[in-house]
């Protein structure tokens, strides 16, 4: 259970929150040119880190607008918050 | 040779106040090589190491657990055992897994506390009416005893349940199936390992793996916090943390590590002899020996090691509980808690072959890995013994994300994810 910092809403509550898993996966630009290891790779396969990673979330009972987080896993810490399109403020 | 557990040895020592039973394993120091190394000593790690040891004569082997022995999700899971699942693949490995639970406690000479009480899967909408009774008939076809009980049967069989058409989600029948029940978590580890140390395996606690050695693309050993351990190959049954050990490899999984929750009550009276799951309300519950109810919740949708998991999720599904079972209104919930689990994106696990020679993954269980902890230790064993899956187990190699032949099992997954 933890309070995150909505980037247009300020802090609310995790619940009123989805998770969009792993951030920065960057969409195929010529799907038709990807071979099927490529597809599963994108598809399927994720980092699933243990410790701080980039993710999507989606303010699903507020705004509804997407957002990226760093969160540690370990802990549910959140390092940062910024929006879509942002550069991660955290390496 | 260890002493043979039975009626004359409880005697025996009773009279000696208890204070004389054998250690029911060792607790060695790592040495500097094995034949293989399984990592994760919970139910389906020791099982393997059980089995690689009886079938495959691998007696130079060992477990590496970062922990104590069923410690993880062992010991956090709500012990339900079934293999109603919906398609073939599925159905032969569960199946597979069930057949060795009815003898499980002979052969460990362990009593497991296996209880074939049944379990019944409920219907709540025309949905799930028609779903569940596609899965009775698939059941039937794969030699899996499946019944369906419509409402009054239902009553009939759980009284408890509350089938007034007035519910918010009114029990319109459900699916019966006897040889399910469920078992005592803890006995199966330890049963396990101590059939496993008998055998010469060492059980090698509070030893972390830190990194996994490799030659090219073969496997030379691992570090562990107690030091550098040589072996060609490694088994790893590390559920929620199997993509911690892949990372060390430099190997992807299609898996995303969520917290479970789970709770139980205050113990009371029996009053539920069977176990009742409800997809639809996200409600299942059974009574443990000792009188608890068992009840399991659902996963939270982030990726989490912290074994806890929000209030909201415990609150979801007690509403659901009470909905259905108005007499537990007045109950108090002793305990809480949260398991990590490694969930695949088709709902069915892994037990295969990597990119790397002598590397081996056992995980994806999500949700529902208990319930197969035999079977899964008997297969991913013939795997690392024959370097060649059995064929119960092909269909659920690592290769099926590149090749799309997924095994879809979110309908029979208990929990939705």
């Amino acid at each position: 259970m933890f309070i995150i910092k909505c980037p247009f809403c300020g802090e609310r509550d995790q619940s009123e929150f989805s998770s969009g898993g792993e951030a920065h996966i960057i969409r195929p630009k010529q799907p038709t040119e990807l071979s099927d290891d490529e597809w599963a790779e994108y598809l399927f396969m994720r980092k699933n880190i243990k410790g701080v990673q980039f993710e999507r979330w989606n303010h699903s009972h507020g705004c509804r607008k997407w957002f990226n987080m760093v969160r540690d896993t370990s802990n549910d810490i959140i390092h940062a918050v910024y929006k879509m399109g942002e550069k991660p403020p955290i390496k | 040779m260890k002493n043979k557990y039975s009626i004359f040895s409880l005697i025996k020592n009773a009279f000696s106040y208890h204070e004389n039973w054998q250690r029911a394993w060792r607790d060695p120091e790592p040495k500097k090589e094995y034949d293989a190394i399984i990592v994760g000593g919970g139910g389906h790690g020791l099982a393997t190491a059980f089995y690689l040891a009886k079938k495959h004569d691998m007696r130079n082997i060992a477990v590496v657990e970062k922990g104590w022995i069923g410690g993880g999700n062992t010991g956090r899971n709500t012990t339900i055992i079934r293999s109603n699942y919906l398609w073939d693949a599925s159905a032969g490995l569960y199946d597979h897994a069930l057949k060795i639970w009815e003898g499980l406690s002979q052969e460990l000479n362990y009593n497991v506390m296996f209880s074939q009480r049944g379990v019944m899967n409920l219907a709540h909408n025309l949905q799930d009416v028609r779903d569940l009774k596609r899965r009775t008939h698939a059941n039937r076809l794969n030699g899996i005893d499946a019944v369906w009980l419509n409402t009054e049967e239902v009553k009939k069989f759980c009284p408890i349940i509350n089938t007034s058409p007035d519910i918010r989600y009114p029990v319109l029948g459900g699916t019966l199936q006897k040889r399910a029940g469920t078992a005592r978590h803890d006995a199966v580890a330890w049963g396990y390992a101590r059939g496993a140390d008998e055998m010469g395996v060492d059980i090698i606690q509070n030893c972390e793996v830190k990194g996994i050695k490799r030659n090219g693309d073969c496997v030379e050993g691992l570090e562990t916090t107690k030091g550098f351990i040589k072996t060609k190959k490694v088994g790893v049954a590390a559920a929620g943390h199997s993509s911690v050990i892949a990372n060390m490899a430099g190997i992807r999984l299609p898996l995303e590590s969520k917290p479970l929750q789970a709770l139980v009550s205050e113990p009371i009276k029996p009053i539920i002899d069977t176990v009742v799951m409800s997809n639809a309300v996200h409600a299942y519950i059974s009574q443990s020996d000792k009188g608890e109810l068992v009840i399991g919740a659902g996963t939270d949708d982030y990726v989490s090691y912290t074994q806890k998991g929000t209030h909201n999720i415990v609150e979801g599904t007690l509403k659901a509980i009470l909905e259905l079972y108005p007499i537990f209104s007045r109950m108090k919930m002793l305990r809480q808690w949260g398991g990590i689990v490694d969930i695949c994106p088709d709902a069915s696990p892994i037990i295969s072959k990597t990119s790397i020679k002598g590397l081996y993954f056992n995980c994806g269980w999500g949700t529902g890995g208990f319930k197969a902890t035999p079977g899964s230790g008997d297969l991913f064993a013939h795997t690392i013994a024959n370097d060649e899956p059995h064929k119960l187990n092909k269909a659920f190699n690592l290769n099926r994300f590149v090749s799309g032949d997924l095994v879809d099992e979110h309908g029979a997954a208990a929990v939705a994810h």
